[in-house]
């Protein structure tokens, strides 16, 4: 009894859990009402970004030096991006261009 | 945005074009008395024809505001057929397809045979462009424009030009003609008698309409001051599905209604998108346009509902 209580307690624990199993970190930006939500995130290098269209309307995620680049994202279709390394990178929606973001690596 | 700047449905007046359905009408975009003021001695002599404009069919689109796009387009090229049938053009701003696949546009292109006027005339828009290669399009329409999209004729001394503002997006911007297509369009102007009617037709509106919602072409004012000389200048536009106007000097802007799904209008709602109205009031936000062209008369645009 004790030890599935001690076991319980692990799996409830994110901190125990992240140590248990490493997995590279996910920040989710929202794509809704033609607009990205957060539109400027700051992450850690190695963070997974996951871009989930919640619009009915198609959008892209495209990186305005072309580095990255989402196919046409239906509503629900989501496109994700690990950034490995430092620095700031601006995208927009290549169907909406008014549509802009950044994602801000940092060490 | 100021009300005055756009004169909207409310501010049309109602008539019956026609059968079937309720009509809004606007004769020219300018009174009719200075539009002839501007240029009637030089006006060049074309015959009377009418055309038609339909837009936004978003064939593929299934979604709450409309379940079925293809009834309703269906629906508009039964119009058509019934109450333009000697239209010499059909001319098609854009939104062919909602999603650029290859089966979207064999079901658009095996309907859009159904039309009885028979001469066709398409612009892409920014939905019929979704794959990196732009080829589902232009396999199918590109062959006019060697595959550039932009492309001008002559019909009955009216020129009517092709512009494409789907394809040179740039981070945080509008709709975008490009260096390459403005340079095109000033050649294709030069030398143009300035009293020969001008029709434009284009996706995205080429004047600042609602920029918030990416409703304007940034690089329009350049491509204005090449067509500032000619006295009668119409552009058609899809796009924002629904119908405004707005007059800039000789040059009449016009908005079309959709066959798919109306949206909200500008500023009215969170952001752009399909807007979802009660379904027996669906055909009644919908629409397809007759253009009709006199000698020396401006061009006169009647707005049909599919009601
Ligand atoms: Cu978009």
């Amino acid at each position: 009894m004790r030890y599935f209580l001690f076991l319980a307690a692990l799996l409830l624990s994110p901190l125990a859990v992240s140590v248990a199993q490493p997995a590279a970190p996910t920040v989710e930006v929202s794509i809704e009402h033609f607009a990205f939500t957060p539109q400027n995130i700051t992450v850690k290098v190695g963070t997974k970004v996951n871009w989930v269209n919640k619009d009915i309307e198609p959008h892209t995620v495209v990186s305005n030096d072309q580095k990255f680049q989402s196919e046409a994202l239906d509503t629900n279709e989501s496109f994700s991006m690990t950034f490995d390394q430092p620095g700031t990178y601006g995208y927009f929606c290549s169907i909406h261009p008014h549509m802009t973001g950044t994602v801000t690596v940092i060490p | 945005m100021k009300d005055h700047d756009i004169s909207r449905r409310g501010t049309l007046s109602c008539l019956a074009w026609g059968g079937a359905g309720i009509l809004w009408t606007m004769a020219g975009g300018v009174p009719i008395a200075s539009a002839l003021g501007a240029g009637t001695d030089k006006m060049s002599k074309a015959g009377a024809f009418s055309f038609v404009q339909i837009s936004d069919t978003h064939i593929g689109f299934n979604k709450e505001a409309n379940p079925d796009t293809l009834a309703t387009a269906k629906l508009a090229i039964e119009r058509i057929n019934t109450q333009a049938p000697d239209a010499a053009l059909v001319l098609h701003t854009g939104d062919i397809t909602h999603l650029s696949r290859p089966a979207e546009f064999d079901t658009a292109a095996e309907l859009l045979k159904g039309l009885k006027p028979t001469e066709l005339h398409l612009v892409p828009g920014e939905h019929d462009v979704l794959d990196t290669k732009r080829s589902a399009y232009l396999e199918r329409y590109g062959a006019v424009s060697q595959s550039k999209g932009y492309y001008s004729f002559d019909h009955q001394g009216v020129h009517f030009i092709a512009l494409i503002n789907v394809m040179e997006f740039q981070a945080g911007g509008q709709g975008r003609l490009g260096p390459e297509q403005l340079e095109w369009l000033e050649d294709d102007l030069k030398g143009r008698s300035a009293s020969q009617p001008i029709v434009i037709f284009t996706h995205i509106p080429l004047w600042s309409l609602y920029e918030a919602w990416g409703w304007s072409t940034q690089d329009w004012p350049q491509a204005l001051s090449y067509l500032k000389r000619f006295g009668s200048v119409t552009v058609l536009n899809g796009h924002i599905h629904q119908v405004v106007q707005k007059v800039e000097g000789r040059v009449s802007h016009y908005s079309a209604a959709a066959t798919s799904y109306p949206q909200p209008a500008p500023g009215h709602a969170d952001g752009p998108g399909p807007l979802t109205v009660p379904a027996e009031q669906l055909r009644s936000v919908l629409g397809i346009r007759r253009i009709e062209s006199r000698p020396l008369q401006d061009l006169t645009v009647k707005d049909g509902a599919l009601a």
